[in-house]
């Protein structure tokens, strides 16, 4: 109950900043990703479930918010989610070049994604001007963001997950 | 016992994924084919995001003030001189077209014609969010259904069109704009009524900040850069006679038969604080246009 409360705290904090301060903050009009850093990391600090449903939350949000469709971002970022919960055995929490590798794949990745089925279809051939413009910049903006961030969510999730056990230990008793 | 439960495990989360994306697929479907939104799931989110985002922009206008109030004085000096020359322009522009207005009511009353742009009525709101995504150009209000707002209302930021509503909740509207990538609208030259569609385009708004348009017939070659667009009575989503931007480059295209080109629009998108909705909505099928003939004045765009 408390790591639901906790995590819709982090999910609700992350958008609303990535959808009023990040969009002030931007650099050329381009914002970085804070909901991939967190449908990411939780990805493969705790598993494909867990990856999987804050993926599905969070892509909803999106979508109701500024999506075309309801359900479209909710597909691509469970997916997301799900996928870095595979990586969950290679997770050591004190390493911060897997988890980078992870998140910005992830990004790199969504992007893609979303230009294949939003632009590409459309008939905007161009791929090499919107990965340099937009996927990109939007890459290296949100690895600086996730030096920070990452810490951030590794130290709440800690924090979870010591409680967790403990009251487990209190259950047993 | 262990490997068991274990691989139990990988298969009922292998299932939920499964659910999950029949889940996403069918949300996808009834929201394309039913064309329906969110419903009480833009209740929820409204009332849960809306305060929030509209806290921090509170505080970020305050603390923007706050680092306005810093700028030197000769800055502002600077700046009232440059506003006290744009007035007296402005003044003399307006007193000439007071003086067309005169005519034009005038002539309009001989030839007991109706208002052509009829004043729309307007209601304030302010910008709250953005799109989270770099891709594309929404952004939400702060105004919604409970303030008899619906989809398909115009938006418009001092003269220009900004874009439309496309999604209501109670407490907040979503707006697409007419720079977003995927946005399209039926326009005319006002110096020739000839048509034209103008839509969004991410690689020139990021370039040199402008619309492409494209399919204007002009054969005559009449159509300047620099001649005003404004959204054309064919549309069935604008209302008519909004000034969207002014043109600024045109090409023949390979048909010889139609032009496309760039229009950089009024609105300046980046720094788009208040915008007034237009609470009239586009009744298609109304309306049987007069063939106005001539050349319409070009100073009509403000409704």
């Amino acid at each position: 109950m408390l790591r639901k409360v906790v995590l819709f705290i982090i999910i609700a904090i992350c958008f609303v900043l990535q959808s009023t301060v990040f969009q002030a903050l931007s650099f050329a009009n381009i914002a970085p990703n804070l909901m991939i850093i967190v449908v990411s990391s939780f990805g493969f600090m705790r598993g494909r479930k867990e990856g999987m449903f804050i993926g599905f939350f969070c892509g909803l949000l999106i979508d109701i918010f500024c999506g075309f469709y309801l359900g479209v971002y909710a597909l691509l970022y469970m997916y997301i989610g799900y996928c870095n919960g595979i990586f969950q055995k290679r997770f050591y929490p004190d390493d911060i070049k897997f988890p980078m590798l992870l998140i910005g794949a992830s990004d790199i990745l969504c992007n893609l994604a979303i230009y294949f089925i939003m632009f590409l279809f459309r008939g905007r051939f161009d791929f090499l001007y919107y990965g340099r413009s937009v996927i990109l910049p939007e890459f290296v903006y949100t690895m600086v963001i996730t030096i920070f961030l990452y810490y951030i969510l590794q130290k709440i999730n800690q924090k979870l997950e010591i409680s967790e056990k403990r009251r487990a230990k209190k259950f047993d008793l | 016992m262990k490997k068991y439960r274990n691989k139990k495990k990988r298969l009922s989360t292998k299932y939920m994924l499964l659910i999950m994306t029949i889940v996403c697929i069918t949300l996808i479907f009834t929201s394309l084919t039913l064309n329906i939104s969110g419903g009480p799931l833009n209740t929820v989110a409204g009332y849960i995001f809306v305060p929030m985002q509209k806290g921090i922009n509170t505080a970020g206008q305050w603390i923007s003030d706050k680092t306005n109030d810093f700028k030197t004085l000769a800055q502002v000096q600077e700046e009232n001189q440059k506003l006290k020359e744009q007035n007296d322009e402005l003044t003399s522009q307006l007193n000439t077209i007071k003086l067309e207005k005169y005519d034009l009511d005038n002539l309009r009353e001989l030839l007991d014609l109706d208002e052509k742009y009829p004043s729309y009525q307007k209601v304030a709101a302010s910008v709250i969010a953005k799109d989270t995504g770099n891709w594309f150009s929404v952004f939400t209000i702060d105004k919604g259904s409970k303030d008899g707002l619906k989809k398909g209302m115009n938006i418009m930021a001092g003269s220009g069109l900004v874009g439309i509503i496309t999604d209501v909740g109670p407490n907040y509207a979503k707006v697409r704009s007419i720079i977003d990538d995927s946005a399209n609208v039926s326009a005319m030259v006002t110096t020739t009524e000839d048509n034209m569609n103008v839509s969004g385009n991410l690689q020139t708004m990021n370039s040199d900040q402008a619309i492409t348009f494209s399919e204007l017939r002009d054969s005559e070659d009449k159509v300047q850069i620099g001649d005003p667009v404004v959204t054309s009575y064919v549309s069935d989503q604008y209302q008519q006679g909004i000034l969207i931007g002014y043109i600024a480059s045109i090409e023949s295209d390979s048909n010889k038969l139609t032009k496309s080109g760039t229009i950089t629009p009024v609105v300046d998108f980046e720094h788009m604080e208040n915008v007034l909705v237009i609470l009239d909505t586009k009744e298609t099928g109304d309306s049987t246009q007069t063939e106005s003939s001539g050349d319409s004045s070009t100073q009509t765009t403000e409704q």
